[in-house]
């Protein structure tokens, strides 16, 4: 992989971080627009937890990562504490591929 | 930055502390599948260091290591964190006023730093959680692909250890309380959530990776029709 891409992979990543930062800082954003994007950003990661969770490439990932991640947001909704959730969302996984689940 | 440690609670700080720690293994994962590939290890360090986004240097090198073309690589990688851009516009003003905080903050960006800020409501706090998780991350996961680009070969499989399930559950653990608070406002915002995650899932087998989040948007049309949003410190 030459240098060059990289750069121009860095760059490029550069340019998405930095619009808003500085964008939100010169317009004055209206608060509906406001509360909107912070929505959006709401929108985008929960997605993010659903993809990751359930696919891998183009297919299904399996059922023991969906199901590691179930642990994770019935644990969540229990307010069990943090790690706790992290540790056995993990653990959740790794057994169940021990077991021989896909 | 005296202050920063000093305005987060140790519960925070541990939680970040966790967030770092399970990252550094993804990463050393990342250096030594790169270097066992065949790339050389200045590659996924100087990846780590300029790109400093996970998904999209793994799917970067992925592509390498299949055999397509450098352009295919940068493109498959800007795809993936063009989510960035939204982000960007939601939580910026977190990194402060100055130029420079905005600079060096924006690059320090992450899912997992954005699920922090999102966590709370307290500016300060928000402020200080960003900087903190952005920081940790960059140092340990900066250093984890250095240790694994050494390593080579020698790191195991994450997978075994049920490492990819962390991320997923990191991000669903971090967003999920405020979601679940019972209020007329959130109700718009768990409607929006749940079609943008059946759009992005029903559409990841026809999309390119990261484009199927992108369309997640797609449920903002549903918190548009929410009532007229209420100051910061509504009641709850």
């Amino acid at each position: 992989m030459p240098l060059l891409a990289v750069v121009a992979l860095a760059a490029g990543t550069y340019a998405f971080r930095l619009a808003g930062p500085v964008l939100r800082h010169r317009l004055r954003l209206p608060g509906r627009l406001r509360h909107l994007l912070s929505v959006a950003a709401t929108v985008l990661l929960i997605a993010l937890v659903a993809t990751s969770a359930l696919t891998e490439g183009h297919g299904f990932a399996g059922w023991a990562r969906p199901a590691g991640v179930l642990v994770a947001g019935i644990l969540t909704l229990r307010k069990a504490p943090f790690p706790l959730i992290v540790v056995l969302a993990a653990a959740t996984t790794a057994v169940l591929r021990l077991l021989g689940v896909p | 930055m005296h202050s920063l440690w000093r305005t987060l609670d140790r519960g925070t700080l541990r939680d970040i502390a966790l967030v770092c720690l399970a990252d550094a293994m993804v990463g050393a994962a990342f250096g030594a599948i790169a270097v066992s590939g065949g790339l050389p290890p200045w590659v996924p360090v100087v990846m780590s260091l300029l790109v400093f986004a996970g998904g999209a240097q793994f799917a970067a090198v992925g592509v390498v290591l299949s055999g397509g073309a450098p352009i295919a690589a940068v493109a498959a990688g800007l795809v993936l964190n063009a989510r960035l851009l939204p982000f960007g516009f939601a939580i910026g003003d977190v990194l402060g006023g100055r130029w420079w905080t905005r600079l060096t903050g924006a690059h320090l960006m992450t899912d997992e730093a954005v699920a922090f800020v999102l966590r709370d409501g307290d500016p300060r706090r928000r402020h200080a959680a960003f900087w903190a998780c952005g920081l940790g991350l960059f140092v340990s996961w900066n250093a984890a692909v250095v240790l694994g680009a050494l390593a080579g070969r020698g790191i195991g499989d994450t997978d075994a250890l049920g490492l990819d399930a962390a991320f997923p559950a990191v991000l669903l653990a971090l967003v999920l309380p405020s979601l679940a608070e019972r209020n007329v406002r959130n109700a718009a915002l768990r409607r929006a959530c749940v079609l943008g995650a059946l759009v992005a899932v029903a559409a990841t087998p026809f999309l390119p990776a990261g484009l199927p989040v992108l369309l997640a948007l797609i449920g903002l049309v549903l918190a548009t029709r929410a009532p007229a949003p209420l100051p910061d410190r509504e009641v709850r």
